[in-house]
């Protein structure tokens, strides 16, 4: 937290306080859980199943994966939260805890909320109650269930956990014709797992009704909110508006928790980016490879044309690449779209290090770029499977020298779709490399979200490109003469004209893009650079804003924070405690920003870095005295919660 | 790179080539390296192959990191597009760029420290990888722009300017491309360019990666007695094993010469004469043994060393439309919203 000289002065009422730090108690469709399981153990996989179910009854319902950087064998939570709104924040405490880990079961049962209820596995026996008096313990034998159902070993492992959501399914009142058809699409190519899933489902689901009587007093019931949402993960939209913005060339290293971008790009490429060798556009030159020859059309209708490997008789229309190290990844990102490609890679913290120097190649040869940075809690290696936003100030400034970035916040899935877009849009027309930095918790985790829509009008915006019939009208060519409003010279493709030539250089450079080591040439080079992504600012997605009538203030965040603060201060607001809200979406920031912060005394940043990041920045780049800015930083890896966010912003207030 | 210009003079009586041009449309401007470099004898030969297999200079794609070697693309073909990057990483932004466009011809030129030191593992993957472009290694054992250190190449015992020994094992481009399964390995000497030129023939023929050593020597910091890469060392030791001879050459070929020509898939051919006449550029494991124990004798190899036109490119390999990925017209990569429609109903 900052030093703050003047003595505290409370501007909040003590009661007001009090309640704002409160919630009120778990009703019908407003909830929250959290289910310890050990991970490897097909948990998530049956976790996933009760939300999905939730979801397709119509009630808002977020999930959130909090695993361990490990394959098999160590404890992980899956928390769920249910809400008639969309309000669906992480909370603190949790209604109901299924402890189906007894490594953990004493720390799990200390996080129910007051009066909660504790699911167990009962088959050893009863548990005891960790001094929770307070909270209903409900002990289902779970485990001897399905032992004496089903003989293999590992079936046994991997139904307990479906099984325990047929309990889940009969304490919160989940219907279950609905779970048992999301099993049967989800197995649909396999009837003996199906089978036997239904049949693990319906031993717990029936076992619940008999031990307990159900369902709990907050439980699940049918609304009508979600039929034009969809639930979906930041990676796969990211994937999905990749896809959508006619990107070619892909190119990345595996890293958690980026890895699922470039997996669904892949995917979604050979499934709509496939087309049958005869339909293919053929090419005027010869092609100088030993493709595959004719292929009959009964030997086609024996092949998977979505496969992941290109089947015999189809062609891609794009190429991933798979790459020895991000230095490479970033690399070959750089050279395809310096000629001509929409290309990207995705990435986490430890490859944005690696990255660096060549995107300050890319900043000042001015070469359009795109990385998504899904980050994860650092430094070093962090926890690669948690949460941060700490990535900040090193993809603001990636590289030596006098370097800046174009970057993109995205707050949850449906914005990694629109930015992803708008990430490739705005590399091209300001030829930079543009940074789009979503999050574990964006990235791994399905929201319920707006459905994506797409406009058929939407055309890539490709940026100052000069076509054949442009060059042969130039007397010569200049790479970096003749630049626009927005300080962006037209650049030219390799292989259109010999005129259309010039040498690319990270090397000291003029405005012709002759090598120089001249100070004035220099310097006008490097001063147009200050001034073009100067000129960005104002051209990439605005700040979120939101102004209330007597805000005493101001709170500003980024990314995946802004839903959970928005649920802080709907509390807070309820109790007289009234704020007005920015969210910033683009890196350097939009006017909007600036005059938001001279607009209030009082702006408190919040945000998930130990270092206070975004406060950081902002101070920097609108030159706005640092202590003039609260401060409210959650950086233990997990998301934050609306009781944090409540708590930090109060105690900000108050200081 | 700093360059001086130079002009263009106009002439009726050079040749021309199958496409018309001169030599002169492939040159560039001055080179600023030191009088005697290796690197201008190899840029001069890159002229001449790059003229005689009469490619469109705005066709290629030159491409470099940082070093000496680096700066020579600045000095040939200015027709073409140049890209000289950042220490190391040549091949990752040529293998990008042909991601991009199939349809050029890339042409990498890199140095010892570049390619062996600071980028051996993007080249060991360039191999693997068998990307569709021409590599050439400027070698001469040594840090040029720095001022004489040890480069990766250097034999063990050579000595340097200022007196030092180098006791490391040097690392040998052709013996390493050939246990990462390269397609096409080559050395040549600067100091030999009637040689040179048709082996850079060659590698531009290749559809692959065509890894071309040449020992450059530098004249500055490593020509002294006691570099093992000076010109009158290499001359001394300098063994040719084949001679690759130019297809627009065939009619100067008599009945007695031993040619064997390898059909490069996609038009062309490659033929080379085998100077040793056991020495089998094609058999692999001949050619490993071979190198390795000329190696041992301190002596250098030169001439086409291994070929493979069998082994499929990254765009062959995946199953890359024909057409250039950047020419592909926008309403071919969008699928619209009627499929985002039905993807998120399958989601719901």
């Amino acid at each position: 937290m900052s030093v703050h000289l003047d003595p505290p002065r409370s501007v909040v009422e003590p009661l007001a306080r009090h309640r704002a730090l409160h919630p009120r108690p778990p009703s019908v469709n407003d909830f929250g859980m959290s289910i310890a399981t050990v991970n490897g153990t097909g948990s998530a996989n049956a976790n996933s199943l009760l939300v999905r179910a939730i979801f397709r009854m119509g009630v808002p319902v977020m999930g959130k994966n909090l695993l361990p950087s490990n394959i098999q064998g160590m404890a992980t939570w899956f928390e769920i939260r249910v809400s008639p709104t969309t309000q669906l924040g992480r909370t603190g405490a949790h209604d109901l805890v299924v402890a189906m880990n007894l490594q953990t079961f004493d720390d799990d049962v200390a996080g129910a909320a007051a009066d909660g209820v504790v699911v167990f596995d009962s088959s050893a026996g009863p548990l005891p109650n960790r001094g929770r008096d307070d909270c209903t313990f409900l002990g289902i034998p779970l485990a001897a269930l399905v032992t004496e159902a089903f003989d293999d070993p590992r079936q046994r492992v991997l139904l307990r956990n479906v099984a325990g959501v047929g309990v889940l399914a009969a304490l919160l009142a989940v219907d279950p014709t609905v779970a048992i058809e999301l099993l049967a699409e989800r197995f649909e190519h396999r009837p003996q797992v199906l089978q036997a899933n239904e049949r693990a489902f319906e031993l717990g689901y029936d076992e619940a009704l008999v031990r307990v009587d159900c369902p709990l007093p907050f439980h699940v019931e049918p609304l009508d909110v979600t039929k034009d949402m969809v639930l979906m993960d930041g990676n796969m939209a990211t994937a999905l508006g990749c896809l959508y913005a006619g990107a070619t060339v892909a190119a990345w290293y595996p890293i958690t928790p980026s890895t699922s971008v470039m997996d669904d790009f892949t995917s979604l490429c050979a499934r709509y980016r496939r087309v049958p060798e005869q339909e293919a556009t053929p090419r005027a030159t010869a092609p100088g490879a030993a493709g595959a020859g004719a292929v009959t059309t009964s030997a086609r209708a024996a092949v998977d044309p979505t496969s992941l490997d290109c089947p015999p008789g189809f062609r891609n229309n794009y190429l991933v690449i798979q790459a020895e190290d991000e230095l490479a990844a970033i690399g070959m990102v750089i050279g395809a779209n310096w000629n001509g490609a929409r290309a990207f890679t995705a990435t986490s913290g430890p490859g944005i290090s690696l990255m660096t120097e060549l995107l300050g190649l890319a900043y000042y040869a001015e070469i359009p770029a795109v990385v998504f940075d899904v980050q994860r809690a650092g430094p070093s290696t962090g926890m690669p499977t948690r949460t941060q936003q700490a990535d900040l100030i090193a993809a603001a400034y990636a590289s030596h020298g006098d370097t800046k970035h174009l970057l993109l916040f995205p707050a949850d899935p449906a914005e990694c779709f629109e930015l992803a877009l708008a990430a490739f849009d705005s590399a091209e027309r300001f030829q930079t490399p543009v940074l789009v930095l979503s999050d574990f918790d964006i990235g791994m985790n399905e929201w319920a979200v707006p459905r994506l829509e797409w406009d058929e009008s939407y055309r890539p915006h490709r940026g100052r490109v000069l076509t054949l019939a442009e060059v042969e009208m130039l007397a010569r060519f200049d790479r970096y003469a003749g630049w626009d409003a927005d300080y962006v010279a037209a650049r030219t493709i390799p292989g259109v004209h010999p005129r259309a030539a010039y040498f690319t250089r990270g090397s000291g450079h003029d405005s012709l893009g002759g090598y120089t080591e001249a100070p004035d040439r220099y310097e006008e080079v490097v001063d147009r650079l200050a001034r073009k992504l100067a000129a960005a600012a104002c051209a990439l997605p605005a700040p979120v804003l939101e102004r209330r009538v007597g805000a005493m203030g101001g709170v500003i965040t980024i990314g995946s924070t802004d839903a959970v603060t928005r649920e802080a201060l709907a509390r807070l607001s309820a109790e007289g405690i009234v704020l007005d809200y920015l969210r910033v979406r683009a890196f350097p920031f939009h006017d909007a920003v600036r005059e938001f912060m001279a607009a209030h005394d009082r702006c408190i940043v919040v945000e998930q870095n130990r270092d206070g990041q975004l406060r950081a920045l902002l101070s920097i780049e609108t030159e706005t005295p640092i202590e003039r800015l609260g401060s409210v930083r959650l950086y233990g890896g997990l998301p934050a919660t609306v009781d944090e966010i409540a708590e930090g912003v109060l105690g900000a207030l108050e200081s | 790179m700093p360059s001086i210009a130079k002009p263009v003079i106009a002439s009726l009586i050079l040749e021309r080539n199958a496409i018309g041009l001169t030599i002169r449309d492939y040159e560039g401007p001055m080179s600023t390296l030191c009088a005697g470099c290796g690197h201008d004898s190899t840029t001069a030969a890159l002229v001449q192959a790059l003229w005689r297999a009469s490619v469109w200079p705005h066709r290629v794609v030159k491409l470099s990191g940082i070093g000496c070697s680096s700066k020579t693309p600045t000095y040939f073909l200015r027709g073409a597009h140049g890209f000289n990057s950042v220490h190391g990483r040549m091949v990752p932004i040529a293998t990008g760029a042909n991601a991009a466009n199939r349809d050029l011809l890339y042409l990498g030129i890199s140095g010892d420290g570049d390619a062996l030191s600071i980028g051996l593992g993007h080249l060991s993957h360039g191999i693997r990888r068998n990307v569709h472009m021409v590599h050439l290694i400027e070698n001469n054992g040594v840090y040029g722009l720095t001022k004489g250190q040890f480069s990766p190449s250097a034999d063990v015992g050579s000595r340097s300017h200022r007196g030092e020994h180098n006791t490391l094992a040097p690392i040998d481009p052709i013996r390493l491309g050939l246990s990462l399964g390269a397609t096409f390995l080559a050395r040549g000497f600067s100091g030999d360019k009637a040689h040179l030129v048709p082996i850079l023939e060659a590698a531009i023929a290749h559809r692959g990666f065509a890894l071309v050593d040449v020992i450059s020597p530098c004249v500055q910091f490593n020509n002294h007695v006691g570099s093992t890469k000076s010109y009158a060392e290499v001359r001394a030791h300098q063994l040719q094993v084949t001679d690759v001879v130019p297809p627009q050459e065939t009619a100067a070929l008599s009945a007695s010469d031993q040619v064997v020509d390898v059909a490069v898939p996609g038009g062309g051919i490659i033929r080379f004469r085998s100077l040793p006449s056991h020495y089998d550029p094609t058999d692999r494991r001949s050619v490993a043994a071979y190198l390795e124990d000329h190696a041992q004798r301190g002596e250098v190899p030169t001439g086409l060393l291994y070929l493979d036109e069998s082994v499929p490119d990254v765009h062959e390999r995946a199953g890359s439309t024909a057409v250039p990925l950047n020419e592909l017209p926008y309403s071919v990569l969008c699928p619209g919203a009627d499929a985002l429609r039905a993807l998120q109903d399958a989601r719901y």
